[in-house]
């Protein structure tokens, strides 16, 4: 029995020298980390938007998360922006960096399309916007209505997108996503980390 | 970077080095004890030169008949039927969640070319059946196939009877319930939001319970064991028993880590569910059952437990390689690229063991359906861990980063390594509890050429677009929805390949189901991929 235990105490040991190094240091590190000034949290409608950005999956096509053109200068060049730093994730719970890019980078999608009406669109159907897109539509945020009432979001589509009659209504939902979306927007000035460049290993 | 930090880097770093060499030290120094005879321990005086599951001739088994050889087998069969509750329980469910997950996986990668396919529905989106196939086969299929098998081998490796199976079955339906709970959260928009921990925590808690009771007859049992020295096998089981609840709770704490100090935690968590949770099962299955079959001890005993303990130092720190170039600081990624280049240590031991055991002995990979599952497996973790360690540098990781190489990579993991070896293990173990044969050769036969052929479609065809979607990004004179439309054959062959292990998991499903019943005929004689020549003469 001895031994079976000094395997498991040895087991666990490595395994809190592991936490240390990596959730330990790394979070007294980042935590104390400037955040830059001009980050503001998110509002309430963004914050919901924030929401249905997780529950839907974004994440699994989407980063946010710019690399230094020193290292992959493509981010930049596709007008990704600048390189993130840990301070501008300060109100991000939780993250949603991501680890694919079956569609673009969505960290400044804020600033580079700042209409809501491309984004409802986009989104009740991507490819009226963008031809031969792969993302899914999300429909289901948007309703369908003989007449739109007065203080209804009426999307605009065009042909051959669009339902055979009636309007289209952007829901609560899909006006919080796109609130969300634009809020998306990191333009402002940050400190960036050193990066090693790409040829160092 | 502060100077603290870089000074308790340079401890950690020394710390390591310092536990290497102790272990070296203890290694030549003979402190792991006897070599050979350790790696004997799984035979029972007498069966080594036997193999378990007969590839050749059938007179090379031990059957017991022998008077000296009864005790052995009688030690056997006892440790068989007293884990049997248990290991159907987790089996069984394993198989369910393996079919259930591979649809889910199915209509995931159909979406990725057919975006308007199943989209009118916010149950069947995307971004909601992806974590659902990830989380249904990583915590049903093999993290339940991954506790059925450890369940299965413990009383053998301990060469006594399983202790508290009730606690283990009980475990197994909080599991169950946990999955079906945490399944239907995601797909009702409740997800955690970080990738590998979807699961609202309030969920783990039952994942976390379930877990803890597999742990109680692990310690009874082996508090009760009747082997002096502990096979490496029950090495890789006991850590990763201990490891995964650990490793569940601290990621899963709710709230506790905010902004970017998630994301290390989330791939600290992520890449440890790999590297000290289904891997050790997998390599432990392995270091089991080659020798077993084959009927001869692995070769080198002192550097399976060099790799057990270099596999816990350098595996456990990785994870930070999936934020290469993201917004942490450098040092943290640098330590994670460190050690995944080390990890080529503990995979080149394995593989050494693995397939060293096997030299000579390939013929009997034509008869074997177990062999020939496990030792593909064996054989894909030495891959998958090497390409691994190579997708860690910047210069390559520059490229693979964000794209579907690194989907490609994970299956290579996940399904060529780890499921091959359950699948092996499967048909191992269903016999020996049930007291029956598989019923149709033939069934075993399609199941292994259609997940082959099925991953290996996947994994060629994602490696080769991947890259090329990595080479592409990086350039921005070439357009984004050029860069997508050139990935669309490789995601529509994905999931032609996708396709194909599908329907070999439902043959393996229906054989399962079938030996559950006991289908067909009463035969004494082990299901092989070729006719024995009794069978063949009769």
């Amino acid at each position: 029995m001895k031994r079976a235990i000094a395997i498991m105490v040895g087991a666990a040991f490595i395994l809190l020298l592991a936490m240390l190094t990596l959730v330990v240091l790394p979070y007294i590190q980042m935590s104390t980390e400037q955040v830059p000034p001009d980050l503001e949290p998110y509002t309430e409608l963004e914050q919901q938007g924030r929401d249905l950005y997780i529950a839907n999956g974004c994440v699994y096509c989407h980063s946010q998360q710019p690399r230094d053109p020193s290292f992959a200068k493509g981010d930049k060049d596709r007008g990704w922006g600048r390189p993130s730093v840990p301070g501008d994730y300060y109100y991000d719970r939780p993250h949603l960096m991501g680890t694919m890019r079956t569609g673009p980078d969505l960290f400044n999608i804020g600033a580079r399309q700042p209409s809501d009406d491309w984004h409802l669109l986009h989104l009740y159907n991507p490819r009226a916007v963008v031809e031969d897109s792969i993302m899914p539509p999300y429909r289901f945020l948007f309703r369908e209505v003989e007449s739109a009432d007065e203080d209804d979001h009426v999307v605009k589509i065009p042909d051959p997108y669009g339902p055979d009659s009636g309007q289209v209504v952007a829901t609560d939902d899909a006006l919080a996503m796109v609130a969300y979306l634009k809020a998306l927007d990191h333009s402002y000035p940050a400190p960036t980390l050193p990066q090693p460049d790409a040829d160092e290993e | 970077m502060t100077p603290t930090i870089a000074v308790l880097l340079i401890v950690t770093f020394l710390v390591s080095t310092v536990g290497l060499l102790a272990l070296i030290w203890s290694i030549a120094t003979n402190q792991f004890g006897h070599g050979k005879q350790a790696a004997e321990t799984i035979f029972p005086p007498g069966e080594e030169g036997h193999g378990e599951d007969p590839a050749r001739d059938i007179s090379d088994t031990l059957d017991g008949n022998l008077p000296p050889n009864s005790e052995a087998i009688n030690a056997r069969q006892r440790a068989d039927l007293s884990s049997r509750g248990p290991v159907l329980a987790w089996l069984c469910s394993a198989v369910f969640w393996l079919v259930l997950g591979s649809f889910y996986g199915l209509i995931s990668s159909t979406k990725m070319h057919m975006p308007e396919f199943l989209a009118n529905s916010e149950w069947l989106t995307f971004g909601r059946l992806r974590p659902m196939h990830l989380n249904a086969v990583t915590y049903g299929w093999a993290s339940m196939a991954g506790i059925g098998v450890a369940l299965f081998l413990l009383p053998r490796l301990f060469r006594t009877a399983l202790v508290g199976a009730r606690f283990a079955i009980t475990g197994c339906l909080i599991w169950n319930v946990g999955l079906v709970l945490g399944l239907l959260a995601i797909n009702l928009g409740l997800s955690d939001g970080e990738e590998w921990l979807e699961f609202p925590w309030q969920i783990d808690i039952l994942f976390v319970i379930g877990g803890a009771l597999c742990a109680i007859p692990l310690v009874l049992t082996a508090a009760n064991r009747k082997v002096n020295h502990l096979y490496v096998t029950s090495w890789y089981f006991m850590a990763a028993l201990v490891w995964f609840p650990f490793l569940f709770l601290i990621a899963n704490l709710p709230f506790a880590f905010p902004g970017a100090s998630g994301v290390t935690v989330n791939w600290w968590f992520a890449h440890n569910v790999l590297g000290l949770w289904v891997t050790p099962i997998g390599i432990g299955t392995a270091y089991y059952l080659i020798p077993k079959i084959l009927g001869r001890p692995i070769i080198s005993y002192q550097l399976s437990l060099l790799g057990f303990w270099s596999l816990a130092l350098f595996y456990s720190q990785v994870g930070i390689h999936h934020i290469v170039g993201g917004p942490v600081p450098t040092w943290l990624v640098t330590l994670s690229i460190v050690h995944s280049v080390m990890m080529s240590i503990p995979v080149i031991t394995v593989a050494i063991n693995h397939h060293g055991t096997m030299w000579g002995h390939f013929g009997r990979l034509k008869d074997s359906p177990t062999l020939r599952f496990v030792w593909i497996g064996a054989l894909m973790y030495t891959a998958s861990s090497l390409q691994g360690s190579m997708e860690a540098l910047r210069t390559v990781n520059v490229i693979t980063h964000f794209t579907h190489y690194t989907i490609a990579h994970a299956h290579l993991g996940m399904y060529a390594f780890l499921s091959f070896i359950l699948f092996g293990a499967v048909y191992f173990i269903m016999p020996r509890l049930m007291d029956w044969e598989w019923p149709w050769r033939r069934m075993i036969s399609v199941h292994f050429w259609l997940v082959s052929v099925g991953i290996l479609i996947y994994f060629v065809s994602l490696t080769i677009g991947g890259w090329k979607e990595g080479l592409a990004l990086l350039d921005a004179d070439m357009p984004f929805m050029d860069i997508v439309r050139m990935t669309l054959p490789y995601l529509e062959a994905r999931t032609i390949g996708g396709g194909l292990m599908t329907l070999g998991h439902l043959v393996f499903a229906v054989h399962f189901v079938a030996m559950l019943r006991r289908h067909g005929e009463r035969r004494y004689q082990p299901t092989l991929f070729r006719s024995t020549q009794q069978e063949a003469s009769q």
